[in-house]
């Protein structure tokens, strides 16, 4: 328990290195450099957390409440006010577990993937199968871009890598004829685990966003429920756009979750806040490199420690 | 999702308004809201901050502060300043040199690079160019089979060598290919990788020596945050762009990635991506992003939206006949009415229009949708003879027409006599000899 929550910690730390430089870096430039707590401490603490694609609003939030705790509990060193930020940034980020069973017996664990163009869609699918294949689940894949050119045939390459079936018609059959054959296909087989891979969208594409709901209105009678996690995918380097999708897509689609993607570059991590502040929508998964165990079930506590993190080597890696 | 800078603006003026002239804090006031727009359309947070003290410099003077409007000369210089930190002109490929000339695309993974290399092919293959694509992601599943696909639609030949060879290698044998197969412009599609990944960008930067080409082009999310601008500074140092291009523009991000990654490294953008479609490519215009980045009205976009929904042909149709000396029949304004109302929804047509942001709180628009439902109403209830003749509808005919449309008389009166108004300034115009009608007839055109 305590090794693999470590290699997670690990893992998560090398991966927000860069992060950590620009965030956690600069707020203890701050922090450290007067020990006064003044008004131009706090307008430096938004700018910090402006930076990391916090947004505006939520920025200020944060540090309202800060300014409130420094208030009431009367602080009055710079340093004592990192944890604080910590705190509200710890319960803003909604967490919840990735659902790992069925809703119901007897039919398959069923997730739909959706999001805009090159947020990292096909590759979580291919993760995610490769996750369950190893638990020793029997997995399908449902390929339902049939729109991008090729995005079947990488699809196939990583359910190959990951020993898990694919369901797949030509390019540019219907989307929710895919959806209904991958259903049908999954319950038929016995399939433990049925992955649904969606086409790229933008949330303001109509006819697009319709197209969606009917591959979830499709999934939902043919499984004669709902999924058991519809989980949009958020490029974490989007900036506010990330509010825009996460509300569209949800009318369009009832969202359990969101997975953050590409976390590991630079000065990012601030989209999760705005995201489970505005929408109320937990943060599932984060996507911490390229590698098949890099997708990891998200953690906001071990996240915000992670971030603030006091670690020499990681300022020596830098 | 935010309400429009302008609107803000107003607002913030409106408070204000009976007090007489504005002064330096008022102007503060409103560059706050300017801050918060630039922020939220995600412009670097340091750009933002050099971006307002140069429009505080101009905005605090006697000119504006004096003037009737100060609002909208603040947002005039907002716009000025905007544009010209995207640069004002507008930045052509340069694709100078002896045959083969490469193109090199970089970007990071999810970008859109490989929908781009293929959109630009295209454009270049329509001026008469003889493209070569070179599939050099070697590392993402099915990106050259993704490219291939892409050649074939566009009938553009696709260079690969599997996924075994390295990108450097593949983009000296593409040269090589190139000269021996008489292609003139050399794509080099490349992997998505990440600024900090060292490995990488020792890769790509092999692949600039070797093929030493006449433009590095960074593809950017256009929905990207803060990050663009260390993603695009670390590209920038290693490779020296040429340019920039923004893809996604057709959802509702706001750009401002565009703005930060211009003002940073001095590369212009230099096209923008606006669909999913292989067609879906454009020459960037910094004003027009300027209008989007600050939520205020698009008179372009308006304009190509027209463009998009009006049926070209009957226009034409239209001021063909009308150039004739035909007359204008109440056929032909039932016809522009219904085309015009096909754009959408006329509250959303408005919001288009710059400084009509703020009208779009009053239910008088609402109003107006019924008005025109109900003109419809009345000439559809009228014969053909009485459309193409109005002049012969008598008092009795109208009252049937009245009574056929569900309306009263007085509306069938004011109706007619509006559309003979609009008849007389249209023999008017048509009168006024043949450069004028040229006018008018590329007035319909657009």
């Amino acid at each position: 328990m305590s090794e693999g929550r470590k290699s997670w910690f690990g893992r998560l730390k090398e991966g927000l290195t860069k992060t950590r430089a620009s965030l956690v870096g600069k707020v203890k430039e701050v922090l450290v450099r007067g020990g006064q707590i003044d008004e131009a401490l706090f307008e430096e603490l938004e700018e910090v957390l402006i930076q990391a694609d916090v947004g505006v609003e939520t920025s200020l939030e944060l540090i309202e409440e800060v300014r409130q705790k420094v208030r009431e509990r009367r602080i009055r060193e710079a340093q004592d006010v990192q944890p604080l930020l910590a705190e509200g940034m710890k319960a803003l980020l909604k967490g919840a577990p990735l659902a790992l069973q069925p809703a119901a017996p007897a039919s398959p664990l069923t997730y739909i993937v959706v999001g805009v163009n090159g947020a990292g869609k096909t590759t979580t699918v291919g993760k995610l199968a490769a996750r369950f294949v190893r638990e020793g689940r029997k997995v399908l894949i449902g390929a339902g871009d049939t729109f991008r050119a090729a995005a079947i045939d990488q699809l196939k390459v990583w359910a190959e890598r990951a020993g898990a079936d694919i369901l797949a018609q030509q390019p540019g059959s219907d989307p929710a004829a895919v959806a209904y054959d991958a259903v049908q296909a999954a319950k038929a087989r016995g399939t433990d685990v049925l992955i649904l891979d969606t086409a790229g969208r933008l949330q303001t594409k109509v006819n697009l966003m319709q197209e969606l709901g009917k591959v979830y209105r499709v999934v939902t009678r043919e499984l004669g429920r709902e999924p058991d996690e519809s989980l949009l995918v958020i490029d974490g380097t989007t900036g506010q756009n990330a509010l825009s999708q996460g509300r569209i897509f949800s009318e369009t689609v009832p969202l359990t979750g969101v997975v953050l993607t590409k976390l590991d570059g630079t000065a990012k991590g601030g989209v999760v806040l705005s995201v489970s502040r505005a929408l109320g929508l937990p943060v599932k998964l984060i996507g911490i490199g390229e590698g098949v165990d890099d997708l990891r079930e998200f953690d906001p506590d071990a996240f915000v420690d992670a971030l603030f993190a006091q670690d020499d080597n990681a300022s020596s890696r830098l | 999702m935010f309400e429009s800078l302008s609107e803000r603006l107003q607002s913030v003026f409106q408070k204000l308004r009976g007090r007489g002239k504005l002064s330096e804090k008022d102007v503060e006031a409103a560059l706050r809201e300017v801050r918060l727009a630039l922020l939220e359309a995600d412009v670097n947070f340091k750009v933002v901050r050099e971006f307002l003290a140069r429009v505080r410099e101009r905005a605090v003077g006697q000119e504006v502060l004096q003037s009737l409007s100060p609002a909208q000369q603040v947002i005039k210089i907002v716009h000025e300043e905007l544009t010209a930190l995207m640069g004002s002109q507008h930045a052509r490929l340069e694709l100078g040199g002896t045959p083969p000339v490469a193109i090199l695309m970089a970007g990071l993974q999810g970008s859109g690079k490989t929908t781009f290399t293929a959109k630009l092919a295209r454009l270049l293959k329509r001026q008469g160019r003889r493209p070569l694509m070179v599939a050099g992601d070697i590392y993402r599943p099915a990106a050259i089979e993704q490219l291939k696909v892409l050649g074939e639609q566009i009938d553009v030949p696709v260079f690969q060598m599997g996924t075994g060879t390295p990108p450097p290698e593949i983009a000296a044998q593409a040269m090589a290919h190139a000269k021996l197969h008489g292609n003139d412009v050399v794509l080099m599609d490349t992997a998505g990788r990440l600024h900090v990944d060292e490995e990488l960008m020792d890769e790509i930067e092999k692949i600039k020596d070797v093929l030493r080409p006449a433009e590095v082009l960074l593809v950017v999310d256009a929905m990207t945050g803060q990050d663009a601008v260390n993603v695009a500074e670390s590209f920038h140092s290693r490779l020296g762009l040429t340019g920039v291009v923004l893809t996604k523009m057709d959802g509702d991000a706001r750009g401002g990635a565009a703005l930060s990654i211009r003002a940073v490294t001095g590369a212009p953008i230099k096209f923008i991506g606006v669909g999913e479609k292989l067609d879906a490519i454009e020459a960037f215009h910094p004003d027009r992003i300027a209008s989007r980045i600050l939520g205020m009205g698009d008179v372009l976009s308006l304009i190509e939206k027209a463009q998009a929904t009006l049926d070209q042909e009957k226009s034409q149709k239209m001021v063909e006949k009308l150039a004739q000396g035909q007359d204008l029949t109440l056929e032909d304004f039932l016809e522009q009415m219904q085309q015009v109302r096909k754009m959408g929804p006329l509250d959303q047509l408005l919001g288009m229009l710059p400084g009509m942001g703020g009208l779009k709180n009053l239910s008088g628009l609402e109003v107006d949708e019924k008005q025109l439902a109900r003109i419809e109403a009345i000439i559809q209830s009228m014969t053909p003879e009485e459309r193409r003749r109005p002049e012969i509808i008598d008092g009795s005919r109208r009252r049937r027409i009245a009574a056929g449309s569900g309306t009263r008389v007085q509306d069938v009166n004011r109706l007619l006599k509006q559309f003979e108004q609009t008849r007389a300034m249209m023999r008017q115009l048509m009168g006024a000899g043949k450069r004028s009608r040229r006018v008018l007839g590329s007035l319909f055109r657009r």
